[in-house]
């Protein structure tokens, strides 16, 4: 793809200054309790804390040693005297009712005892913890949780922590100067930024930021359901990556030992594959192998001199390209094998119909037979929600049936998830025009005015439409199917879904960034449910118009999570554009874990 | 100006000055006779305790507050228990101490503001006497009880009272005592006749005395050849034995230093530890002294105490002679950082070393530079030309920025306003003269002074010295004068020395905000217009202190009023709980976004209402109801279902029983809930989960029964996986049942007993199940299903019955190429000739490959 690539794309950041930061303030805290200590912490974050902090870190800090939370009475090696520093992320805020402040995202409970329990002190303090730079260009704030919080349960506890999030970019790397949004989420969030910058005092200086971009994950959830073909999106898929890491089974490997891979731009393999369709990876892993062969071969003509140079400056890097290598090889050749089978590319070909909007009868007959067959349950739901999404709700007479049937395979448990998916407006029934309106007008009268609005608000989702053909159509979503789409030069961002389907969310960044505001999209924002906003934030109107490196630099904050495709599509409309984005998300997502968080764990 | 140096009093090689600083505005008729005083320093409010003219049981005494000018600012008569001590805090405020251990606390104006109590033990036993003290901590409260036993509390705002052990052979109060602080402890040194004690926390440490003569004299004989000898002995060295009896003692304000004074008449001074001495003084007086305090500055000469007497005041420092004024009327004296105020009762004076600088300059004779450049500006004045020739002998020496310096300095500690400005203008003078003198202090300087004058005016009565000011520092004098209401003034310093809004005039407004809402004669409106007026375009406000304030005073509409003012809504949220106006509360909550309040609120709420009216509260706020319910479903899941209820939301009671049925392990139990759930959602007209729990419940009997008849752990498993479960154990009657009571559609009763079949092998009843009737699901199924368990032989049988379409797919399933091509040519598809073609190898039979793309080009031709 190197075409249309421009040349002149700013710098990132640098945003491994939010670690320091973080790591600062945690080593801080633990210092401030005074001598050796056993750090006990969530199973959750063990992975987060080691992005921050590692063990050898923490035990240069007076940390013995590291247990995983358990409910079990705690022995301790250390002397008499125990110091147990817990630490717990906020999502058990229950825990604390007096500590609470959703602005911190953990709290170190320190208890202090001696073996006998004859004597405790407890104190608390909280660690303001709550960006972790992913990668280069990706910040995750670690809240998985939030998608089902926020859309499901309408629970906003979550939103001031974005704010503030915000808040703390803009004070690093700001003073942002336009922020594009659209969501009622995104609105909050963008307003409890707003506060918390009126409340702090202000400083003048350089942006490295200039613009962002708020978005809703229920502005399109189309997107994260889609299987995802891109390598990176892959490999989520299958191995599921956590935190930027990726646990590689021993199929990969080739040996007996699964290996902890990091996946992110210091792997140089990594990082040339991960935004490549997935048919190209292996050609393209091929040739790397024959140029590393290639390399190797040199050895044979030198002189002990060259030699010496040889294995002094070259050899170490082609052994580590090597060993990455045969790890992405291996992988591949494992996802291949899933991949290939003709069950995917059957999947692969309804789900384009989807969304294309083509043989619905026939879709509905395929995953009738998948459920049937009993293939996986989130495979299952997942088309269901799709075909809903795509043809805004299944019709009576499919919903029962398809329900009906579902339950019997996979347990009558899932009468909750349904009833969780359909107040999402994930999975629902067409409802003849009348019943709709009549229900609203009865919950109007209900209550009076102002509260009517939040009332419909928090209902709307029983009305939500998800309108995704007249946007399909609006946007130019879906290329049309008879031209033939080269995956080896993608021409556009639909090149993430093999040519088939431009992710929405992307494309409205596309839009609002090139037309600088809404305008023109006045009917796509009004299919959207609205709350869309752009703000120049920035005081100095003069400065704004100077086209300065920052103003290249695009921040875009999902607010319940985004895929890896998303973040590709991103990074190639960065490259077309000579811009660079930088994704802030809730959380990493794709359909398992999005739709895995809608059902009730009644273990 | 030539008479300046008129009160100078040589005292060794220093000299002291009393400066009268205001003729007492207040009419006493007594005088301080009879009365109990306390004047706070840095120029400090006075408080007077007067007993009432005749004793007699129905008079009453009146205390009255003054400032420092004698202006009154509080006067009322005393209605309390009777007073052992009066005291000022470090905010202003006057504490009384009374007799049975209660401590009042007024403010400035008389208003009473709380009390608190300095123990049980006391009320029986009576305060003999009491003090109060400054540390670092804040205000302090020591006293001594009628048991003889002391209790101490460093600081009122933080109340602690410690009780100090016991003194070995005390018997009422003991002769004399201070409060020491040192080492970040507070102690207390007493006097008892002869002997000396610490007490701390935990202790009573007698200083040793030396009883036994020879050391006594020995020690006289070391000391006579050299007083300031370190003596080894942990008793305050060299003070004579023989005059053993400690009648007063006095510390100095920074608790450095202690003086003692004997009943023979030597004053002892030395350091507080009772390590070194500096002094021993006859002072041939051997009456107990009235009170004795130190007159020290920092930097001083030398250390000295002023002694008052009935009709004497003596200073007494490191050298034999001694500064005797004689007192014409009744007085106290005030310790203060770089002096000792007089006040009596027609005077307020101030003793005070002579500092060094105005030493140099108005020395007689003096040739210091600072006295040459003030005569030379003197002179310039005068159009004379001798200034020119001070000038010259000053810049010959090349001393003219240390001149300059004097000049400056001399002004901060001169309380003429004439003086300071003779000396500014000689300092100003002579800086013209200078290229590079920095102008910082003079400007300082300059500035400082006309704050203090401001100040010291006799209106206000704060008779501040420089060095006291920077002392305190601004931000303190700002609110001193707040707590004297003096606004205007306070503001307008704010303003001359440029402080930062939010800790100069916002806060001030703050203040007189605070001040103004507690006029009960004005109404609401016009208070709380008043306020926004008067504050609005004030960065930093905030309104709901000023509400809460408002809100004490028992004002709560107000304090509603004031609250719409906060720009911040979270800020209210507090507040307005306090008042109980929780819904408002809520509703502010929510609109500032942050959950934790609404959760406070919430929790509040659960705790003050009754439920159903909580639960209605709740439904008019989304927001909050969520958030509960998130609560609930974490806590207390019993309350969600009254939630529900409450709400009639019958589709959530369903879903909730539904879940409370997983938790449930006995199945009757479980069916039970399972009923719930299907009441209810009927009640909610969702037939299609009623039914679908209804056949759960039917599920669920139908296991139960066919694991007690056939031993089966069937339990819990889905339909799907009942059926697979019991076609692999070969009860396949009971799964003909299952089929036609639940209605299982053909095709996935097919799929289903087809895979559970082909897992156990079991080839002969696929057989007969594919012949017992048309396949729904057709017969490529069949051959895959054979395929996946390795059985071509099997799925050969059923290549046969396979649909045409499917037929090209089915051979290649088994891996008959040429069947599959047969096929394919057959149906002349190009598509699928291809995908037969794709599947060749170059071991294929050339024939068969000649032929499959004969057939693809004609099919392609059509």
């Amino acid at each position: 793809m190197a075409h249309s690539v421009r040349r002149d794309a700013p710098e990132l950041p640098d945003f491994s200054l939010l670690k320091r930061l973080a790591r600062d303030q945690l080593i801080y805290l633990l210092e401030q309790l005074p001598g050796r200590k056993d750090l006990f912490i969530e199973a959750d974050l063990m992975s987060p804390l080691d992005r921050i902090a590692n063990v050898t870190t923490l035990k240069q800090h007076d940390v013995d040693k590291l247990y995983k939370v358990e409910h079990k009475p705690i022995v301790s090696t250390s002397d008499q005297m125990v110091r147990g520093c817990f630490l717990y992320p906020l999502t058990n805020w229950f825990l604390f009712p007096d500590v609470v402040n959703a602005d911190k995202y953990y709290v170190i409970l320190s208890v202090y005892f001696d073996i006998s329990y004859s004597y405790f002190d407890v104190t608390t303090d909280e660690w303001s913890f709550y960006l972790l730079p992913l990668d280069d260009d990706i910040i995750s704030l670690e809240l998985p949780e939030f998608f089902r919080d926020y859309f499901l349960e309408g629970d906003q506890r979550w939103v001031r922590t974005a704010g503030s999030a915000l808040h703390l970019l803009h004070s690093v790397y700001g003073p942002f100067s336009k922020v594009y949004g659209i969501g009622r989420c995104s609105k909050m969030a963008y307003e409890s930024w707003r506060e918390q910058v009126e409340e702090g005092e202000q400083r003048a200086r350089q942006a490295e930021i200039g613009n962002v971009f708020l978005i809703d994950r229920d502005v399109d959830l189309v997107t994260p359901l889609c299987s995802q073909v891109v390598y990176e999106g892959l490999v989520d898929d299958i191995f599921r990556i956590k935190c930027g890491c990726v646990e590689f089974c021993p199929d990969v490997t080739s040996s007996d030992k699964s290996i902890k891979v990091m996946l992110n731009s210091q792997d140089k393999v990594f990082n040339e594959i991960r935004n490549e369709h997935f048919s190209q990876v292996f050609g393209f892993l091929s040739q790397k192998a024959r140029n590393l062969q290639t390399a190797y071969d040199k050895r044979s003509g030198m002189n002990i001199k060259q030699m010496k140079t040889f294995v002094s400056e070259e050899l170490k890097g082609l052994k580590q390209e090597h060993r990455l290598l045969s790890l992405h090889i291996g992988a591949s050749e494992s996802m291949m094998k899933k991949k290939t089978k003709q069950d995917f590319q059957e999947l692969l070909k309804t789900e384009h119909s989807l969304l294309e909007g083509f043989e619905i009868r026939e879709c509905i007959s395929y995953i009738e037979e998948h459920i049937n067959r009993q293939v996986s349950m989130v495979e299952s739901m997942r088309l269901l929600c799709l075909l809903s999404l795509t043809e805004n709700g299944l019709l009576p007479k499919d919903y029962r049936s398809l329900k009906a049937q579902f339950l019997q395979s996979y347990g009558i448990e899932h009468l909750l998830t349904f009833s969780n998916l359909k107040q999402l407006g994930l999975l629902v029934e067409q409802q003849p025009g009348e019943t709709l309106t009549v229900m609203e007008s009865r919950v109007g009268k209900l209550v009076n005015d102002k509260t009517a609005g939040k009332l419909t608000d928090a209902f709307s989702s029983l009305a939500k439409k998800s309108n995704f053909r007249a946007l399909g159509r609006r946007l130019n979503l879906v290329p049309k199917s008879d031209e033939e789409y080269d995956l080896r030069v993608p021409r556009d961002m639909a090149y993430i879904f093999s040519g088939a389907y431009i992710p929405l969310s992307c494309k409205l960044i596309e839009q609002v960034l090139e037309r600088d505001g809404w305008t023109g999209l006045e009917e796509v924002t009004r299919m959207l449910n609205g709350h869309e906003f752009a703000v120049t934030a920035g005081s100095n109107g003069s400065d704004a118009r100077v086209k300065t490196d920052s103003q290249r630099i695009i921040l875009v904050m999902f607010l319940g999570g985004c895929t890896f495709s998303e973040i590709s599509a991103l990074r190639f409309l960065g490259r077309e554009k000579g811009i660079k984005f930088i994704v802030v998300t809730t959380a990493i997502t794709n359909s398992a874990r999005l739709l895995e968080s809608m059902l009730d764990n009644h273990a | 100006m030539a008479f300046i140096t008129a009160n100078w009093n040589p005292l060794g090689e220093a000299f002291y000055r009393k400066i009268e600083l205001y003729e007492m505005g207040w009419s006493l008729r007594d005088g301080l006779k009879e009365c109990l005083v306390a004047a706070a320093p840095y120029g400090g409010p006075i408080a007077l305790l007067r007993q009432p003219q005749r004793p007699s049981s129905s008079a009453r005494p009146q205390l009255e507050i003054y400032s420092s000018s004698g202006a009154n600012m509080a006067s009322f008569p005393w209605k309390s228990g009777p007073v052992r001590q009066l005291g000022w805090t470090v905010c202003d405020d006057l504490l009384c101490i009374q007799e049975d251990g209660t401590v009042l606390i007024y403010d400035l104006f008389g208003a009473f503001k709380r009390h608190f109590s300095m123990g049980n033990e006391v009320v029986q036993n009576q305060v003999l006497e009491a003090k109060v003290f400054h540390s670092p901590y804040g205000t302090g409260v020591a006293i001594v009880t009628g048991a003889s036993r002391f209790t101490l509390a460093t600081n009122i705002d933080d109340l602690k009272l410690r009780r100090l052990p016991e003194v070995p052979g005390l018997q009422g109060a003991p002769s004399c005592w201070v409060v020491l602080t040192q080492d970040r402890q507070t102690k207390v040194l007493l006097a008892n006749g002869v002997d000396l004690y610490i007490l701390d926390n935990t202790s009573c440490t007698p200083v040793v005395r030396q009883t036994q003569t020879t050391y006594s004299l020995l020690c006289l004989i070391i000391l006579a050849l050299s007083p300031l000898t370190v003596c080894v002995f942990q008793t305050p060295p060299g003070l004579s034995p023989q005059a053993c009896s400690i009648v007063n003692m006095a510390v100095s304000f920074s608790y450095k230093y202690l003086a003692l004074f004997t009943d023979s008449g030597h004053l002892w001074m030395g350091s507080a530890n009772l390590k070194d001495k500096l002094s021993e003084v006859d002072t041939k007086v051997r009456t107990p002294p009235k009170q004795m305090v130190w007159c020290r500055r920092p930097k001083s000469q030398q250390p000295s105490v002023v002694i008052m007497w009935d009709r004497l005041l003596l200073v007494a420092g490191e050298c034999t002679d001694t500064i005797q004024y004689t007192l014409d009327e009744e007085s106290v004296c005030v310790a203060e950082l770089d002096g000792v105020r007089i006040i009596g009762g027609s005077r307020h004076e101030l003793l005070q070393e002579v500092p060094s600088a105005c030493q140099d300059i108005f020395k007689i004779a003096s040739m210091a530079p600072g006295a040459l450049l003030l005569e030379a500006h003197k002179e310039y004045e005068k159009s004379s030309q001798k200034a020119d020739e001070y000038l010259r002998e000053i810049k010959e020496q090349s001393v003219l920025g240390e001149a300059v310096r004097q000049c400056v300095e001399a002004a901060g500690y001169e309380h003429e306003p004439e003086t300071q400005k003779t000396l500014l203008r000689a300092a100003s003078f002579g800086k013209c003269f200078l290229s590079n003198y920095p102008p910082e202090p003079f400007v300082s300087m300059c500035r400082d002074l006309k704050v203090l004058n401001s100040v010291r005016e006799y209106t206000v009565g704060i008779p501040l010295t420089h060095t006291q000011y920077k002392q305190m520092t601004v931000q303190v004098l700002i609110d001193r004068l707040v707590y004297r209401k003096l606004y205007p003034l306070a503001i307008e310093i704010c303003r001359y020395l440029k402080t930062p809004e939010y800790q100069g005039v916002s806060r001030v407004l703050k203040h007189w905000a605070c001040c103004k809402v507690q006029q009960k004669e004005e109404p609401d409106e016009s208070i709380a217009h008043a306020v926004s007026v008067k504050l609005g375009e004030a960065a930093g406000i905030s309104y709901s202190e000023i509400a809460a304030r408002a809100y004490e005073c028992g004002r709560t509409e107000l304090a509603i009023k004031l609250l719409e003012f906060e720009p911040r809504s979270g800020e209210q949220v507090p507040l307005l709980l306090k008042m109980k106006r929780s819904q408002l509360a809520l509703s502010k909550a929510i609109e500032s976004g942050d959950t934790d309040l609404v959760y406070t609120v919430v929790t509040y709420l659960k705790n003050e209402m009754n439920r159903g009216d909580f639960f209605m509260t709740l439904r008019n706020q989304p927001v909050a109801l969520s958030l509960y319910r998130q609560f609930c479903k974490h806590q207390e899941q019993d309350t969600l279902k009254d939630l529900f209820n409450q709400d009639d939301d019958h589709q959530e009671l369903g879903n909730f029983y539904v879940k409370a049925s997983y938790k449930e392990k006995k199945l009757e139990a479980r069916l039970s809930l399972l009923q719930s759930a299907v009441d209810e959602y009927n009640k909610a007209k969702n037939e299609f989960a009623a039914k679908a729990t209804e056949e759960e419940m039917k599920l669920l009997r139908f296991q139960r029964r066919l694991d007690e008849e056939k031993g089966e752990a069937l339990l819990g498993l889905s339909l799907q996986e009942t059926l697979h479960a019991l076609l692999t154990s070969n009860f396949h009657k009971q799964a003909e049942q299952l089929y036609r009571d639940f209605r299982v559609p053909d095709k996935r009763y097919w799929w289903l007993k087809l895979t559970a079949l082909a897992e156990k092998d079991d080839w002969e009843e696929m057989e007969k199940f594919a012949k017992s009737k048309k396949s729904p699901i057709g017969y490529l199924p069949f051959v895959e299903v054979c395929v996946k368990q390795h059985n071509k032989y099997e799925a050969k049988k059923y290549v046969s019955k396979v649909t045409p379409e499917q037929k090209v797919k089915a051979h290649l399933a088994i891996g008959d190429l040429e069947g599959a091509a047969e096929a394919a040519i057959e149906r002349r598809s190009e598509g699928e000739i291809s995908t037969v073609l794709s599947r060749c190898s170059p071991t294929t039979d050339r024939a068969l490959l000649e032929r499959l793309n004969r057939a693809r080009s004609t099919a392609a031709k059509k």
